[in-house]
């Protein structure tokens, strides 16, 4: 592969304090994320995850290292270069979906569209174009606290991808969700793989990370292990889940 | 395979091809390895146990699939003793429990890395359920099982996680 990644961290790290009471929350990370590619951070609760999440979209700035975005190196961007940015080629997802209840799903939607200074026909239309394309165009012009944990979501999801961004970084994204709702949230990104778009997912469920491209294990702040999960000639068995023979 | 046949049959004669349509329905993507002769194996050792009957339809006589099979009252009361029954697949993943148990204390192998191959394993079977249920159109019922198989998994991974807590603090002690 020559293609430059689209996301790829350096000897990426995070500390919080000094001296004694020093905590390092990133440790030396690196990572290198291929354009259409879903990757999946996995840890126990306080291993830096999150962490390793907001540096990567520029919402925390790293002690030391570097972090690159389709080729761009983005960790010393001046910090209205670096929200313009976080704008438009970062998508972020959040576990309590961070809408804004007063508004309807697609004033949620077209909200960075229309801060971010495009015309506002222009952004409504893609917001509902969005709605659509994540089965909510009934649910437009609902207010978002009339809407169910997954389908609030998915209006999240959408507002994440109005700018059309070169990755999507999602934070626990089926962390409040109930079983059925998780699934529709797994649909969507099974679609967003499919599109090709750039994932980097951490997340606790495991319906998640096994659907991922490649996982990545962290712990104390350090990636300790790391597994690809689809590619390399693996078959889905499913017939030994019934224990027939194959 | 023996008592599912019995019940589908409970309902109404039918013939093989008819039974097998019906559990591929209901088992989808976890039916599809399942050998195509293995309904009508299971028919033959049926019909031998007295537990149903057939009967040939009139015509084209010798072909299997114009065979009709049909319940005895043995075969009633088989499915009536299936259904009451309440035995439940493997509750406890005893033979890996023992495996991390032996290969601890016979140091054969660190159980942290039997966990995580383990771990890996685990998941490439919950993404292959989880996409085989994507597939499955709304309110399937084949769907149903997939989501079935997904949570057991999801269950056996959390326990893979306490697992890997315990052997863990235990490096070579062997218990």
């Amino acid at each position: 592969m020559t293609q430059s990644p689209m996301v790829r961290a350096r000897g990426l790290r995070l500390d919080y304090g000094a001296g004694a009471s020093l905590v390092r929350a990133v440790d030396e990370v690196d990572l290198e994320v291929a354009a259409g590619e879903t990757v999946a951070v996995v840890g126990p609760s306080g291993c830096g995850k999150s962490s390793l999440l907001h540096l990567l979209g520029g919402l925390e700035r790293p002690s030391a290292g570097e972090v690159w975005l389709a080729g761009q190196r983005i960790d010393r961007l001046r910090e209205t270069a670096m929200a313009r940015l976080r704008n438009h080629a970062i998508g972020f997802v959040f576990q309590a979906f961070e809408l804004i209840d007063e508004l309807t799903a697609v004033e949620n939607v077209e909200l960075p569209a229309l801060l971010g200074g495009v015309a506002s026909r222009t952004a409504r239309r893609r917001a509902v174009e969005l709605l659509e394309r994540l089965g909510l165009a009934q649910r437009a012009g609902h207010l978002s606290a009339q809407l169910s944990g997954g389908q609030r979501q998915r209006v999240a999801i959408a507002r994440a991808l109005i700018g059309d961004p070169q990755v999507l970084l999602a934070d626990e994204p089926t962390g409040n969700l109930d079983s059925t709702a998780t699934v529709e949230v797994l649909r969507v990104f099974d679609e967003l793989r499919a599109a090709g778009q750039t994932v980097i997912v951490v997340s606790h469920d495991s319906r998640i990370t096994a659907t991922a491209d490649r996982l990545v294990c962290m712990r104390d702040g350090a990636f300790v292990d790391e597994t690809r999960l689809t590619g390399g000639g693996h078959r889905p068995n499913l017939g030994a889940m019934a224990g027939w023979e194959a | 395979m023996q008592d599912v046949l019995l019940a589908l049959l409970a309902k109404e004669p039918s013939h093989g091809y008819e039974l097998r349509a019906r559990l591929q329905a209901a088992l989808g993507p976890l039916g599809e390895p399942m050998n195509g002769g293995q309904v009508y194996v299971t028919l033959g050792r049926l019909e031998r146990a007295g537990l149903i009957t057939v009967e040939q339809a009139t015509g084209q006589a010798d072909r299997s699939d114009r065979k009709v099979y049909l319940l005895t009252p043995a075969g009633q009361q088989r499915v009536a003793a299936w259904l009451a029954e309440t035995e439940w697949p493997r509750p406890a993943p005893v033979e890996f429990h023992l495996k991390l148990v032996a290969a601890a204390w016979a140091g054969l192998a660190d159980p942290v890395g039997l966990i995580a191959v383990q771990r890996r394993e685990l998941l490439r079977l919950v993404g292959d359920a989880q996409r085989a249920a994507m597939a499955e159109p709304a309110g399937s019922v084949a769907g149903l099982l997939l989501e079935g198989a997904v949570l057991r998994l999801q269950a056996d991974l959390n326990w893979l996680d306490q697992c890997e807590r315990h052997w863990s603090t235990r490096r070579g002690q062997g218990s």
